[in-house]
């Protein structure tokens, strides 16, 4: 894996999400896009058995984002893998656009399900997997979950049922930035040590940097123990790239005028 | 193969309809090689502990979670299985309601939700398990397919004909053991097209689940009175054979819809819907569970407390003719 590529990958992932948020004009989340770049870069530009131009290949691994409103991350991976167009790129919630705030299904453009109710995308990565295992398909499955998103029970009946069902083709990834749409995730509901909680159904869990690519990659290419499923707990922060969008809730959905997409751009060009 | 005659209606009704489903799904897995069968730990109450031991590998049950029941079942339709998920009808058309509405009717992925114990039939277990609001609620939701089958013989058919439809759709059992049979032999059933079980003058009876076999009983009762009934099997409640509304407007002076199900939004509000923008329609008489929680009871009672049995149904409709002629 060379790690330079994936991190110049990352950053041309940052650059279109600072792009299409501001020509949206709209406010779009930014924050939570932000924080999921670096994951999504490793997963499609290293880790996943992907085909760009053959988005149906039927053993491609799939890749469902259960946290939706992180789609700014999702589509500029997409985009950066030349799946999704710069034309259509560029109708991100235009009216009438295929790419809208949570994702909608969309094979052709790459986009596996459609989301955006949170607490759904592993009962049905569950599904996937298991459908994996009984057809005997060689692929694997990953996704991307919020640390707000636990809050919903129903994540909690797929976390059992897929450490229930043994289903060590499956990887959850938790884009554990500790915040949540009306702040920080601890003072609105505690979820204790998260790598902990997912450990204690079964899984094989394990906590890493979500901005170091090279240890996203050691982590993600590990497909753990047999038998069982995976969870990366990736530690990230929120608006990770843009100085001041970092680690606070104000982009958590906000739009991106001239005067900030200005002063953001120059920030991710010099990295 | 399971072949309705009048034999085997008379041991599918004793039956009633849960072991028939059971039936019906353990029958299908002879020819559908990619069936999966999800349950939420109510396997042996959807009558398929045989399939289970079967068929080992094509049953799953997710423990009791029907919301992820619904995305597991979301997941392996997704990857070309042809897959049933079972729970009692409030379990699954309210608490897994929101995973219907992304997985079956945003995505339309291809699964068939079959609904339990719905109407009043689950008797002194009481409201907490009545289907009472399923097929309004399921009604509602864009892409979705709704079917009510009318006895054990039509639960066959629906099963079947559900296996071979491409997408999504819930399914919604209403009838116990002993549930009265309509079908004695072989008939052409097709989700989505209504069925004319009688021809009626003056009025026009559309009526699903159990309340088709009760509603053949009123045209009789209505016979004896002077007055031609007609009976329609109105087996899919979405998408409405509207033809079949056509006809009987204008044909009909009084239409009367039957259900085993609230008087909001069910098949009687289809018709409604509907009806509403034609010109010179008859007026509609919707006959269904009132709009409240009720008392609890055997099936039997609770219709007969609720007005749904063929001499009220009788009664009900010619008070009505009355006022509408008057």
């Amino acid at each position: 894996m060379n790690i330079q590529r994936i991190e110049e990958m990352a950053t041309r992932m940052r650059r279109i999400i600072l792009d299409i948020s501001h020509s949206c004009d709209h406010s779009a989340h930014i924050g939570g896009g932000l924080s999921i770049v670096d994951i999504m870069a490793t997963l499609y530009g290293a880790v996943m058995q992907y085909d760009s131009k053959n988005t149906t290949w039927k053993d491609r691994d799939r890749f469902i984002l259960s946290k939706g409103h992180g789609a700014l991350g999702y589509y500029s991976a997409l985009a950066a893998m030349g799946t999704i167009p710069d034309e259509v790129m560029a109708t991100f919630q235009a009216n009438g656009s295929d790419l809208t705030s949570h994702p909608v299904m969309n094979l052709p453009l790459g986009i596996e399900s459609s989301n955006g109710s949170l607490g759904q995308g592993l009962s049905m990565a569950v599904g996937l997997a298991l459908a994996a295992k009984r057809k005997g398909g060689q692929y694997r499955i990953y996704v991307l979950l919020g640390n707000g998103e636990c809050n919903e029970g129903a994540v909690w009946e797929a976390v059992m049922a897929a450490s229930h069902l043994k289903l060590d083709n499956l990887t959850a990834i938790v884009d554990n930035n500790g915040f949540q749409n009306d702040g920080d995730s601890c003072t609105i509901l505690d979820c204790g040590n998260v790598e902990e909680r997912w450990a204690s159904f079964g899984w094989n869990a394990c906590s890493v940097n979500g901005h170091d690519i090279k240890e996203l990659y050691r982590v993600l290419v590990d497909r753990g123990a047999k038998s069982r499923p995976k969870v990366v707990i990736a530690d990230t922060i929120k608006g990770k790239g843009v100085s001041f969008m970092e680690d606070t809730n104000d982009w958590h959905h906000n739009r991106l005028t001239r005067k900030y997409y200005d002063l953001a751009i120059q920030e991710v060009s010099e990295s | 193969m399971l072949e309705i005659n009048a034999r085997s209606a008379r041991q599918w009704s004793r039956l009633g309809s849960r072991p028939m489903l059971g039936q019906a799904i353990l029958s299908l897995a002879e020819t559908t090689e990619d069936l999966m069968v999800l349950s939420a730990d109510l396997g042996r109450s959807s009558g398929l502990s045989r399939f289970r031991n079967a068929y080992p590998d094509r049953f799953v049950n997710v423990g009791i979670a029907e919301q992820n029941m619904i995305g597991v079942a979301a997941g392996l339709a997704k990857e070309g299985f042809v897959v049933f998920a079972t729970s009692f009808a409030p379990f699954l058309s309210m608490r897994s309601s929101e995973q219907i509405r992304m997985n079956m009717g945003y995505m339309g992925l291809n699964v068939k939700a079959v609904a339990i114990g719905s109407g009043v039939s689950m008797g002194f277990l009481g409201n907490s398990h009545y289907g009472i609001e399923d097929a309004s609620i399921m009604r509602s939701i864009p892409n979705l397919t709704v079917v009510s089958p009318a006895d054990c013989g039509e639960i066959v058919k629906t099963i079947f004909a559900a296996a071979k439809y491409e997408g999504p759709m819930y399914i919604r059992l209403t009838g116990e053991a002993n549930i009265p049979i309509v079908y004695e032999e072989d008939y052409h059933f097709e989700i989505g097209k209504a069925i004319t079980l009688r021809e009626g003058s003056e009025i026009t009876i559309f009526a699903n689940g159990t309340m088709v076999y009760e509603s053949l009983e009123a045209a009789k009762l209505l016979e004896l009175e002077g007055l031609s009934a007609g009976v329609v099997n109105m087996h899919t409640i979405k998408p409405l054979d509207t033809s079949m509304v056509d006809k009987a407007v204008a044909s009909s002076r009084l239409l009367v819809s039957v259900e085993e199900h609230s008087v909001i939004g069910g098949l009687g509000g289809a018709i409604a819907e509907y009806k509403t923008a034609l010109q010179n329609a008859p007026p509609q008489l919707i006959i269904g569970l009132p709009d409240s929680f009720g008392t609890v009871g055997e099936h039997r009672y609770l219709l007969e407390k609720f007005g749904l049995t063929a001499g009220q149904i009788a009664e009900a409709i010619i008070n009505r003719h009355d006022d509408v002629l008057s």
